[in-house]
Parts: structure tokens; C-alpha cells; sequence
């Protein structure tokens, strides 16, 4: 908790609420280097965009349009401005949901081959998941042996993708009554592949022109991701890699080591940067080491790289999206190896100030100027032997412009589902119970989600990373038990606030829960495909009773306060269809329409019991979620205090089974 | 705070863990791997540790097994900052101090110096008083208190409470609200048991004051007792530890006070407690665990005041318990039935070897509701020491009252008195026996006390067919002979109506599910030939209990259409078990023990069971704790029996029902029995000789063999052919 009682260089409290950030900011502007943050003061928002009135569909446009002049309330083909808004919002969740879902499809590749005993590099660790998502994917294990139900599982995974009809395997897990719902509302998703190919082709000029239609297309879209392409990547990295269990990690620039050979890890999949983070302990890596001068090396993470490997091994995080640039403006980077998604282009221009190597590794996101070593899941240990081999061997190369902001925070990261079951019963009486009652008992107040990018643009005069911190910290101070994942979370960490100790800022009542089982208030929930751990999460409660029968019953919230990627609306609208309020900061590209922003802020309600908010500031933000949670629970009649129940004989023999 | 809990748990986890592997090492040294070992007569080996891993602890080298998976529970302290949750991790910790607890007590028994009496009542006299695990035989008799809620839950007391004066208070509050008290450990040095012991409190399972042992590893006994409850009323399967945990959370209450100082070793007792949603409730200021969820409410109060603590536990826990304040001079209460009044602490015995006793209850004419006479000497008048004759007339007025409901309600008398503190109450009918305390004549209780208990719990537990009580006491020679006289001459005449009466003879049978508290699935179907299993619950019972309670759990059961004479099937019946049984039971035969044959709670007097190989049945009752012909002990036998399952070849029942003319007929009648314990057939001799007689086998019972003539089947076999059983030339039995 310590960044935010530094001393800001001045002029740069404004900006950000990290001080690491702000110092190597201006470092790197002083070393004349261009990042986002300064890009951000140059682009100004296209207003058109912003309103997503913007038609760039055919060659007859591209077409400006606006609600309010009659003449231009249809665009050349004759869409109306509702349609070509839910066109633009639709073709968004299409490629989250392909981004999650291209992310997902990887893993589940890579988990058949070593199944089939053709990916040397991996093994499976978690075999009790194993056989749980076995079950839910239908797959026998009876007398089968465990290479055999692997092998069984990647191919019923590897068809969510391109299955063409049904309903997808994991839907099963959706409470009944939510599933009833979509199976009426037609947005039971059948195949990834098939609900994005769908999605582009009804968003073409002279498709799908009735909005509320093409928006059961988004929602089918976003659900193959919540319920698919990320629920598989999150359970298969989990029996690849172990199931996440909390464990304290630090966080923030301090992490890097200027006598050690940096590795920063950015992107999303643990594919490679898993098996990276073991090799650094190799004899031959620290014969290396000496060789160069270095003590050893060091690997970080950034992104949602960084929360895989955070929350299932304690790998130091240096940075989130936005500290990209500026992690190899420090100067002691060796190597920064990318994968895909987040990954910005100016790194290998960056990089040329400094010595850093940027290596890219996924055909899927090359960029000019950086060195490319293809990884295959095939070869994982020479790609990483190449990888240390890279880096050692640059860093001699630093220059002298080094800085390494004197700043690290702790965090304690890692609350999978499963562990989230642990740690209110133990091995024994592992369940949701202690949850539900706390909520019934007003110890808890609801629960909300914060989660998404966290953007280096400043919006409305919050600085950047600020809004995180700042509606976190309200919704704690109001007993709103928060979890996180994604870039907001390690926003959050840097602030101290995902630590058990950051209880004292809680409401007297979440605090007494945090202080019986030893939790942070906030809880790091994993990357942002570990957000279908939440769909889970959502599901239990449900199930275990006492909040309602369904998902738009419970006393839930969501929100992505800084969101900046197409992923972040498609995991919004796979948690309105869930039957969430989802309140996103800054606003949507929608509100050209009025009508259809009507029906996504307010209509949506009657239909799916969630909808979609904005809100300006973090403040409104948390307004929206507490007055959400509180409606939720009046109507469940919890938001009075009530008597304990006592137990006779005869109630006893009520109870069945 | 809860931190601080925790840890201690975790560290105390630790440390027991670590005395388990030296006492095992030791004894291993001592005995040897092969040592068979174990908790006395139980199927249940070591209950905590088979109920949650389904392991059995049958020798020494099978407990390294359990002690390295306790080990792997065995988690770290919680760092000082950054810590990672630490509930989950206390509660493992927890779990993994109950088995080494086990191992711990079980390794004592195997020693010389083994520290418990294995029997259900305390020696009078000694230092060595500790009672240690309670055996099945006691889990079964004491078991049916706790399904049919005349015990609602226990009290497991660690520690000492600060004088000797607290202890009495504190048992007395317990036993007064019909809880058991099972006491272990020590706080100073001393311990509760003890405490209680030299203020000349009766401890043992009749008093519900039950001291399982000095060393805190033995509060492992209360939770044994528990996992076992789940699993031979509830059905719950060994290592279905959710089940059997979950099952105690709703069903069994029961919770820790901790009186004196808590160290890590009973915080890790507590900690394992919670596992089973029994909460802890301490008098020393320690920290405190509030929110619910693993408990139904807190689960860890402390600094509660002693006089507050007994009331707080029970709230915390979640248990409703009423207390009716009864017009006695004593204390009242369930567990004071068991109460033993030595000659040395006599003041007057009424009735016995010396001097004639009677107890009639019927209904009178111009009743006068409240009226109590004592005719004859008071109580106050009798030199101490006296043997009296003593004779009580209870008569009874109420539109609802019928003449069938006066044995029922007469039978109860001896339940009202001797649940008195100070007053012994045994035999029924003309061979009552009673003995009044001196204490509690110096307490002031007067005969006329007893004639107002007896009008206030008639109208306390009969109040829809009671209107008016009156009572009239006895205690001159003349009038009590007189009184012997009608009564007899009474007790005759209901003889006889309840043998004519017959299955054939009702149109209505009754349901009992008192025990689905504990067994969810079970239903005892009473008919006037066939008493509930427990042997404690009658056709005429459940009559009188249905009139009582309309919407309790004794329900009238019309019989319907006859679907099978033989085998003893009607449609409603059928009808009303499938929807008692929440649809688990379909179908039900009252006279088969083959076809569908009723299902058990887990009360049972008797379990009967198939000899395939001899083409007979056995019998063998809890108090039999040998091996059994058909190649298992009463207490796996009952594993199988009980719980609400339909298990084809084995029945649970009374011992009366063997004397009914519809005991097992469908498959061949009392001729099947081949074997029971020699204890059992002396008891039941005259009951068994007269079924015979009836049933044209006047030789049969001494062709029915004991432990003295058989012991396995094929032994048995051959014993059958020398005698020739009737079996041996029936029809196979295994169709």
C-alpha cells in the first residue's frame, strides 16, 4: 500500500496512481521515447466512433449517420442507425469471443497431443479435474486409464469448436432455470466456430437489419466464449498446469533485478511461459549467467501471462497492459517474450532506445522489428532453451539508461473455483455455505466482479489505474466481497488492496468474513478467460441454496472500469445474458442509438434479469452495483435483519435427505 | 481473532500428529505390526477414520496409512503477512487430530495399563471411573434417545469448570434440557468427570453424564460417537465423509464447551469439531470465530458466564429445546432415570422384596382434574430405611380417552417418577419397585409430589386425550392389596383382548417415523402382531400417539386392498411407505424377511438373518458382541440392516415380535430359527416355548442352537442334523 504515500514527479499525479509508472514515464520521455500514454494526448477520440455511428461496412458508405436529422438516420443500404450500431457491437463480441476463443482452441490442441504422448514439454497435474470436466463433457472413466480419458477429453474439447449443432458441453453447468431461459430465447451456443462465422455474416450490409434479433446472435457468440472458448482454456491450463491455490507474489517494477537477466513474459497463453519459468533454476542457465556476469535470471510476467503464472506459482508481475512500453524502459529487460493479444506494436520500436529483444512467438501476432522464434507445443524445450540463450546473451548489452523504480508490493493471488470451495470448509466441508449465509446475514453485502483492461488513457479526469483502486475500495467500505482478474486485478495488487491485511479497509461486516477465513477482501480470480471461473463461482451460489433459483436472483455485480479491448465486451455480455448488471467505464460505442442503448440499459433487464451500464466515475460505478445488490436483496427479502432459526424434533425430521 | 485460532489449531494438530507416531512406534516396537487393534465391540473400527476414509483399522500396521494422510493434512503456519486463507487449512488440521486422537486411544487399549472400564455404568467407588468409546451395543440403546428426540444432542465438555460447585450446576442445566454430557480432558489439572465425581454425582450413560477420558485425545470419542450415528441410522457409507459430516451439521446437535484454559491441543479437538458443524463455546475470554456457514451459527463463542453458558450453547448451536418446569422438590430430566439410589442412601423403598407395589391407570368416573390424595402415611412419616407398600390409582377423564389407551399411558407412569432426581422407579404394573432418596426427602419431596407429576406430565404429553387427572397414592397395607386386587383382576382382562387381537382383526395400522430425524428413509409400519423393532413402540402405542399428535410422526395406516395374505402386503400400506420413505421404498412385506421385508432405523432389539447353508434363520440381539454363525459380529450386521434400506435375508425387530404367531411366517415362522445367543434364548425362553407349542414344535427351543453348540455355519449345520431341527426336512427356504 505503499505507492501511493511516494512523491509523484510532478505533474504526473494526474496521470497515474502508480509511481512506478510515473517514474519511468518520465524516463522514457526524457530518454525521448514515445508509449501510449503520450499517443493517448495526441489521438483524441473519434466522436463518430465513440458513438458508433460510423458505417464502414460496404463501399456505398462509409456512411455517418445520426438519430437525431431525420435525413441521416439511414445509412446508403437503408440501415437504420439501431441496426448499424448493433452491427458494430456485434462484429466486437464476434472477435473477443475469437480472441478467447482462438486462445482456447490452442490449449485444447496442445492438451490432445499430450494426451496422445506427442507434446514432451507437459505433463497432467491436475488429475481430480481432470475427471470432474471428464464428467461434464460426458466422456466415460470407467476403466479407462487416465491417458485415454485425456485423450477422450481434447477431442470432446478441441469439438467444442467446430461443433455445428446441439448445444455445447458445458452449458450443463448453467442453473436450470438460466439454461431453460436461453433455450427460449434460441442463444444456447452450438460451436464457437460457428456462432463467430454466423455473427460476421448476419453484421453484412443487407443481413440481419432487426436489432434485437442480431443481438441473440451476439448473445450466442459471447456465451460459446463464457461457457466455451474460455471455460476450456481456464480447465485445461488447470489440469495442464495445476489448479491455482492462493500464494503471495509480488508485483510491480521492483520486481525486475538489474543484476539478473530480465525475462518478461507478456500475452496470454501459459503454453510457453509455464514450462519458461522452470527453466530458470537449469545448471546450464547459470553457467550461462556467470559467463555474462549475471546472478541468474529472472522471469516476470505481464498481462494475463503474468496472472497465470501469479496465481499458480508465484511469479513476480511486473506490469499490466499498460506498463508495456515501460517496462523496457527501464533499461534491464533482456528479452520480452510475447505470445498474443494486448501486445503493442511500438515494443520493438521501443525497444531500439534500449538493448531489450523483443521475441515474438505465435505466428498469429508477428511484428516488425522483433525476432521471431515460432514456438510449437511440439518442441517446448528448445524453444525456451533459444529464448534463455537470447537473453543472456543480451545482456551485456544494456546501456546506461537503467531505472528500476524502487517499488514492490505484495499480493496473495489465486482463488480458483475449487480453492474457493476449500477455503470456507476445508478438505471436509468444502462449500458455498459460509458464503450464502454471510450473504443472507448481511455480513456480506453482494458480491461483485471488477475486471477487464486498465487503459493509459485518462478519461474524465480519473487518472490511469485509478478507477480500479477507487471502486474497489468503495465496494469493500460498503461489504461487497470483490473478485478480480484480468489487468484489473494486478491494477488493484499494486495497491496493496489484494491482501488479507487490506481487510481493515472493509465494511465491519465483510471484514468479520475475511477475518474468519483469512481472505483478502478482494480476491484475484486469474486472467481474463479465468472469468468463466466466475461463471462457476455464480452457479454454486445458486446451487447451494437460500439466494433465489437462478443467477438474476443473486445480490451480483459486475463491472470493468478502464475497458479498453473487444474481449472485455464479450465477457459484459456473456454476464448480462447470465443475468448480471454490468457496468462498463468508459462508455460503450453505442450511444448514437438511444433506442438501442435503451435496450441494453434497460429492456435488457426484462429479458435476461442483467443489462448493461455506464457510468463516468468510479464512484457512479459503485453506486450502480450497490443500489443493484441491494434491490437484489430486498426482493429476496434478506435486507432485514431476522431471527436465527432453532431446531426441534419435528423440523429435524422435515429436513429428508 | 480468528487468526490466532487457527494457528493454535494448526499447532496443536502438529503436536498430536507427532504423540500418535510415538505412541504407534512404541507399541509397534511393544507388539509388533500384526497386534490387532481397535475400539471395543464396534463394527465401526476406528469410527472417525473409517467414516471419513472408509480405511480400516484392523492391526497396528494399518494405521501408518491413516497417520500419512494425516500428515498430508497437515498444513503450515500462517505466515505474519501475506498469509493465505487459513479456515480450510484449520479445519484439515482439525480432521487430522481426530484420527491421530484415534490411534492415540486406540494404541491404550492394547496396554495393560489400559485406563477405561468397558461397561455403560461407573464404578462406584476408585480413581479409575474413565469410561472410554462408547461400544455399539450402547450407540444402539442410547442411539434410539437421540432419533426419537428424548435426547436432542450432547454436550462434549473439555476441561474443568472453576469449582466443583459450577461442574454440578452446568451437568445438572444439561441433563435437566435431556442433553448428554460427554466429558474429556483437563484444564489445572483437573477435570469436570472428576469434579462431579467427588460432589458424589452418579456418572455413566444412565445419567447421561458420561466420562470418555483424562486425556484430551478422548474427546475424539464424542465425534466418533456422531460419525457413527450417521452411519448406522442415516445410511451414510464409510468414506462418504460429506455425507456423514453434513448429516451431523443438520441432524446431530451437539457442541463443545470448553471451560478452563484453551490450549492448542483442544483448539485442534475444536477445530475437528467444526468439521462436523459442532460449534465451541468456551467460559475464557479466547478469540472468537462468529460468522456461520461450516456450523449452522457461530462457531467459536468465548467468555461466556457459567450461568449463562448451558442456554448460550444450545442457542448457538441452533437447538430448540422446551423445558416444562414439573411440581417437584428435584431436578427432572430423562437422564435422573438412570439413576441409582444405594441402600446407603436409601430413605424409603416402596414396594420390592419386602413389601407389595402396584400402578393402575384407567378411566374414572367425576373425575377431579388436579386432585391428589395421599392415603395413608407421608413420606416425612415413614422412619427412614422403611420398605412401604405402595400403590398409585391414576384415573382419567377425557372425551377422547378410550379404554386401549390405558396400558399406554399406565406404562408411562414409570418414566414420570423416575425421571425425578433422588426417585429410582423399576417394573410396571404389580412388580413395581421403587426407592426415594434421602437427599431428596431432605429436598422436600413429599408422595403427593409424585401424584402432581404424574397429573402434569399426563396432561403435559397427552393433552389431546386427557381432560381431567386424578390421582390417588396409597401407602397402607390394606388399601394397596385392595388396589392389587382390582388391578390384577384389570390386568387380565387387557391380556386377553390384546392376544385376540390380531392383523386381521384392525382395519388400520400405524406408521412410526419418530426416527426420521436421523434416518430420513425409514418407516416402521406397527400392527398388533408385529411392535416396532425398537421393541419400545406398539400397535397400541402408535395408536394412542396418533390421537395425541394428528400431524406426528405416528400416522393411522389403512391397511386397503389384501395384495398378499401370506406374506403380509396390503395396498395402503404399500401406498404409505412408498410416500414415508420419500419414494425409496416401494413395496413392504410384514411377515418376509426375503420379500421385501420392512426396513430398519438402526434401533433394533434383534437382527435376524439367513443361514443358506443350513436353510434356517438366526437371531442374535445387540448385547451379543461375539462372532455370529453367519460369519459377523450384531454391529456389521446392523451396518447392513439399518439406515433405511430394503436389504432381502435380514431383518431388524423386537424380541417380542418372536413370540407373535407372524414372526417371519411367510418364510416358515419361529421352525426357521436355528441359532441366537444362549443370553438371549433363556430371556425369551417361556415367550419362545409357548410360540413353539402353538406352532406344533413343542421341542423346538432346545433344538435351537447357542454360542455352546455352533459357532459357524457348517458346525451348525451338523448340530441341526444331531437334533433334527425341523429345518432339515422343511422346504429350501432360498427358492
Amino acid at each position: 500500500m505503499a505507492s501511493i504515500e511516494r512523491e509523484f514527479p510532478e505533474g504526473y499525479s494526474e496521470v497515474t496512481n502508480s509511481w512506478g509508472t510515473a517514474i519511468v514515464l518520465r524516463k522514457a520521455r526524457e530518454d525521448g521515447v514515445q508509449t501510449a500514454w503520450d499517443r493517448s494526448t495526441i489521438i483524441k477520440p473519434c466522436p463518430i466512433g465513440t458513438d458508433g455511428v460510423c458505417c464502414n461496412t460496404c463501399s456505398m458508405g462509409p456512411c455517418r449517420l445520426n438519430e437525431d436529422r431525420p435525413d441521416r438516420f439511414r445509412g446508403v443500404c437503408g440501415a437504420s442507425v439501431p441496426t448499424i450500431v448493433a452491427r458494430s457491437f456485434t462484429k466486437m463480441i464476434a472477435q473477443g469471443c475469437a480472441c478467447h476463443s482462438d486462445h482456447g482452441r490452442s490449449i485444447a490442441e496442445t492438451f490432445l497431443k499430450v494426451a496422445r504422448g506427442e507434446a514432451a514439454g507437459y505433463q497432467i497435474k491436475d488429475f481430480t479435474k481432470l475427471y470432474a470436466l471428464a464428467a461434464d463433457l460426458g466422456v466415460n472413466v470407467q476403466g479407462m486409464q487416465t491417458n485415454d480419458i485425456a485423450e477422450q477429453v481434447g477431442i470432446v474439447a478441441l469439438n467444442q469448436f467446430s461443433q455445428q449443432h446441439g448445444e455445447m458441453a458445458l452449458v450443463k453447468r448453467v442453473p436450470a432455470k438460466r439454461l431453460q431461459l436461453w433455450r427460449q430465447m434460441g442463444i444456447v451456443p452450438r460451436g464457437v466456430d460457428r456462432e463467430v462465422v454466423e455473427a460476421m455474416h448476419r453484421t453484412n450490409m443487407g443481413m440481419d437489419q432487426d436489432y434485437k434479433n442480431l443481438m441473440r446472435q451476439a448473445s450466442r457468440t459471447a456465451l460459446a466464449d463464457g461457457w466455451g472458448g474460455s471455460m476450456i482454456a481456464t480447465e485445461l491450463q488447470d489440469i495442464l498446469f495445476s489448479t491455482p491455490n492462493p500464494q503471495a507474489g509480488k508485483l510491480d517494477f521492483g520486481v525486475l533485478d538489474a543484476d539478473y537477466v530480465n525475462i518478461v513474459v507478456h500475452g496470454h497463453e501459459p503454453l510457453l511461459s509455464d514450462p519458461l519459468v522452470d527453466y530458470a533454476t537449469a545448471p546450464e542457465v547459470l553457467r550461462m549467467c556467470e559467463e555474462v556476469g549475471a546472478k541468474g535470471v529472472n522471469v516476470v510476467g505481464m498481462c494475463c501471462t503474468a496472472n497465470e503464472l501469479l496465481t499458480r506459482h508465484g511469479v513476480p508481475l511486473v506490469g499490466n497492459f499498460a506498463q508495456q512500453e515501460l517496462v523496457i524502459a527501464t533499461g534491464v529487460v533482456d528479452a520480452m517474450v510475447v505470445d498474443y493479444q494486448c501486445v503493442l506494436e511500438t515494443l520493438p520500436v521501443v525497444a531500439q532506445r534500449y538493448h531489450t529483444k523483443v521475441i515474438t512467438t505465435s505466428n498469429k501476432c508477428r511484428i516488425p522489428g522483433s525476432l521471431f522464434i515460432e514456438f510449437e507445443p511440439t518442441r517446448v524445450a528448445s524453444t525456451v532453451k533459444e529464448i534463455y540463450r537470447t537473453a543472456i546473451t543480451n545482456y551485456p548489452n544494456r546501456t546506461d539508461r537503467v531505472l528500476i523504480p524502487d517499488q514492490d508490493s505484495q499480493i496473495v493471488a489465486g482463488f480458483s473455483f475449487e480453492y474457493t470451495k476449500y477455503m470456507m470448509g476445508g478438505s471436509f466441508r468444502a462449500s458455498y455455505r459460509p458464503l450464502n449465509d454471510a450473504i443472507i446475514d448481511g455480513r456480506i453485502r453482494g458480491v461483485a466482479a471488477v475486471v477487464g483492461c486498465d487503459s493509459p488513457v485518462i478519461r474524465n479526469g480519473a487518472r490511469a489505474g485509478a478507477a480500479h483502486e477507487e471502486l474497489v475500495r468503495e465496494l469493500i467500505a460498503n461489504d461487497v466481497l470483490v473478485a478480480q482478474t484480468g489487468c484489473s486485478a494486478s491494477t488493484c495488487g499494486k495497491t496493496g488492496l489484494l491482501l488479507p491485511e487490506a481487510q481493515r479497509l472493509a465494511g465491519s461486516g465483510l471484514q468479520s468474513i475475511c477475518e474468519a477465513l483469512g481472505i483478502p477482501p478482494v480476491l484475484h480470480v486469474g486472467s481474463c478467460v479465468d472469468n468463466s471461473r466466475l461463471l462457476v463461482a455464480l452457479a454454486e451460489m445458486a446451487a447451494e441454496g437460500g439466494l433465489g433459483d437462478d443467477i438474476s436472483d443473486l445480490p451480483v455485480a459486475g463491472a470493468a472500469p478502464e475497458w479498453i479491448d473487444a474481449k472485455a465486451l464479450t465477457i459484459g455480455q456473456y454476464f448480462a445474458d447470465y443475468g448480471v448488471l454490468v457496468v462498463f467505464r468508459p462508455k460503450l460505442h453505442i450511444e448514437g442509438s438511444k433506442e438501442f442503448q435503451k435496450y441494453l440499459f434497460e429492456d435488457y433487464e426484462a429479458i435476461t434479469g442483467g443489462k448493461w451500464a455506464h457510468a463516468d466515475t468510479p464512484a457512479e460505478v459503485a453506486s450502480l452495483m450497490i443500489d443493484h445488490i441491494d434491490k437484489k436483496r430486498r426482493a429476496l427479502g434478506i435486507h432485514e435483519r431476522r431471527e436465527r432459526v432453532l431446531f426441534d424434533m419435528a423440523m429435524r425430521r422435515e429436513l429428508g435427505e | 481473532m480468528s487468526k490466532i485460532i487457527c494457528s493454535a489449531a494448526i499447532r496443536g494438530a502438529h503436536k498430536i500428529v507427532a504423540r500418535a507416531e510415538k505412541s504407534l512406534s512404541e507399541a509397534l516396537e511393544q507388539y509388533g505390526p500384526e497386534k490387532e487393534v481397535g475400539l471395543p465391540n464396534t463394527g465401526y473400527f476406528l469410527p472417525v477414520i473409517y467414516a471419513m476414509t472408509g480405511m480400516e483399522v484392523r492391526k497396528l500396521r494399518d494405521m501408518f496409512p491413516v497417520l500419512d494422510r494425516a500428515k498430508v493434512l497437515l498444513p503450515t503456519l500462517p505466515s505474519q503477512h501475506a498469509w493465505v486463507p487459513y479456515l480450510g487449512l484449520a479445519l484439515d488440521a482439525g480432521m487430522a487430530t481426530l484420527w491421530a486422537d484415534e490411534i492415540i486411544e486406540a494404541i491404550k487399549y492394547i496396554d495393560d495399563r489400559c485406563p477405561y472400564n468397558i461397561v455403560e455404568e461407573c464404578p462406584d467407588r476408585g480413581p479409575d471411573f474413565w469410561l472410554g468409546a462408547a461400544d455399539d451395543v450402547i450407540l444402539r440403546k442410547r442411539g434410539i434417545e437421540f432419533v426419537d428426540g428424548t435426547a436432542p444432542g450432547f454436550a462434549a465438555i473439555v476441561g474443568a469448570a472453576p469449582t466443583n460447585e459450577i461442574a454440578v450446576r452446568i451437568a445438572r442445566e444439561l441433563q435437566e434440557r435431556f442433553l448428554y454430557v460427554f466429558m474429556s480432558a483437563t484444564s489445572d489439572g483437573r477435570s469436570m468427570a472428576e469434579q462431579l465425581r467427588e460432589e458424589g454425582v452418579q456418572l455413566g450413560w444412565k445419567t447421561r453424564l458420561v466420562p470418555f477420558g483424562r486425556d484430551i485425545t478422548a474427546t475424539v470419542f464424542s465425534l466418533g460417537f456422531a460419525a457413527r450415528v450417521a452411519m448406522s441410522f442415516g445410511g451414510v457409507k464409510p468414506a462418504d465423509f460429506r455425507r456423514n459430516l453434513l448429516y451431523n451439521k443438520n441432524r446431530t446437535f451437539a457442541f463443545v464447551i470448553a471451560l478452563g484454559e484453551v490450549d492448542d491441543e483442544k483448539y485442534a479437538q475444536a477445530a475437528g469439531a467444526i468439521n462436523f458443524g459442532f460449534p465451541t463455546i468456551a467460559d475464557t475470554p479466547i478469540p472468537e470465530i462468529l460468522p456461520r456457514g461450516v456450523c449452522t451459527y457461530e462457531h467459536v463463542v468465548p467468555n461466556v458466564p457459567h450461568d449463562e453458558i448451558v442456554a448460550r450453547s444450545i442457542e448457538v448451536r441452533g437447538l430448540k429445546i422446551v423445558v416444562t418446569k414439573m411440581p417437584v422438590p428435584v431436578a427432572y430430566g430423562p437422564a435422573f432415570e438412570g439413576e441409582r439410589i444405594r441402600r446407603e442412601d436409601l430413605h424409603v423403598e416402596l414396594g420390592g422384596p419386602k413389601a407389595a407395589a402396584c400402578e393402575l391407570t384407567i378411566i374414572g368416573d367425576n373425575v377431579v382434574d388436579g386432585k391428589v390424595t395421599v392415603l395413608g402415611p407421608e413420606l416425612d412419616q415413614i422412619p427412614p430405611g422403611a420398605s412401604i407398600h405402595f400403590g398409585v390409582l391414576v384415573e382419567i377423564g377425557g372425551r377422547a380417552m378410550q379404554e386401549d389407551f390405558e396400558p399406554v399411558l399406565e406404562r408411562q407412569i414409570h418414566h414420570f417418577l423416575g425421571q425425578a432426581e433422588g426417585v429410582q422407579h423399576m417394573g410396571q404394573r404389580d412388580i413395581v419397585w421403587m426407592r426415594i432418596g434421602r437427599k431428596a426427602a431432605s429436598q422436600g419431596l413429599r408422595f403427593e409430589h409424585l401424584g402432581k407429576l404424574i397429573h402434569a406430565q399426563y396432561h403435559n404429553q397427552f393433552g389431546n386425550i386427557v381432560d381431567k387427572v386424578q390421582v390417588t397414592i396409597y401407602t397402607d397395607r390394606e388399601d394397596v392389596e385392595s388396589l392389587m386386587g382390582r388391578a390384577r383382576d384389570l390386568y387380565r382382562k387387557r391380556d386377553e383382548r390384546l392376544a385376540n387381537l390380531t392383523d386381521e382383526s384392525v382395519d388400520v395400522f400405524y406408521s412410526c417415523t419418530l426416527c426420521q430425524s436421523f434416518a430420513p428413509n425409514h418407516v416402521c409400519i406397527l400392527t398388533p402382531e408385529r411392535p416396532g423393532l425398537c421393541g419400545s413402540e406398539s400397535w397400541l402405542d402408535g395408536k394412542a400417539a396418533s390421537q395425541i399428535n394428528p400431524s406426528g410422526p405416528n400416522q393411522p395406516v389403512p391397511k386397503g386392498e389384501v395384495i398378499d395374505a401370506e406374506r403380509g402386503k396390503w395396498s395402503g400400506v404399500n401406498q404409505f411407505v412408498v410416500n414415508a420413505s420419500h419414494g425409496g421404498i416401494e413395496e413392504f412385506s410384514a411377515y418376509s424377511m426375503l420379500d421385501a421385508p420392512m426396513t430398519s432405523c438402526g434401533c433394533f432389539e434383534c437382527i435376524s438373518v439367513v443361514l443358506p447353508l443350513t436353510n434356517g434363520v438366526m437371531t442374535v440381539d445387540r448385547n451379543y458382541p461375539e462372532m455370529t454363525p453367519c460369519g459377523m459380529k450384531f454391529s456389521t450386521m446392523a451396518g447392513l440392516a439399518g439406515g433405511g434400506v430394503q436389504t432381502p435375508g435380514m431383518v431388524g425387530h423386537s424380541k417380542f415380535y418372536m413370540g407373535s404367531k407372524k414372526f417371519l411366517r411367510a418364510d416358515g415362522g419361529i421352525r426357521r430359527l436355528v441359532w441366537m445367543p444362549k443370553a438371549l434364548k433363556e430371556e425369551l425362553r417361556d415367550l419362545l416355548q409357548r410360540a413353539a407349542e402353538r406352532e406344533g414344535v413343542p421341542d423346538l427351543v432346545d433344538k435351537i442352537a447357542t454360542e455352546d453348540d455352533a459357532n459357524a455355519e457348517d458346525e451348525l449345520l451338523d448340530f441341526l442334523r444331531r437334533v433334527n431341527h425341523p429345518v432339515v426336512e422343511m422346504e429350501p427356504l432360498l427358492a
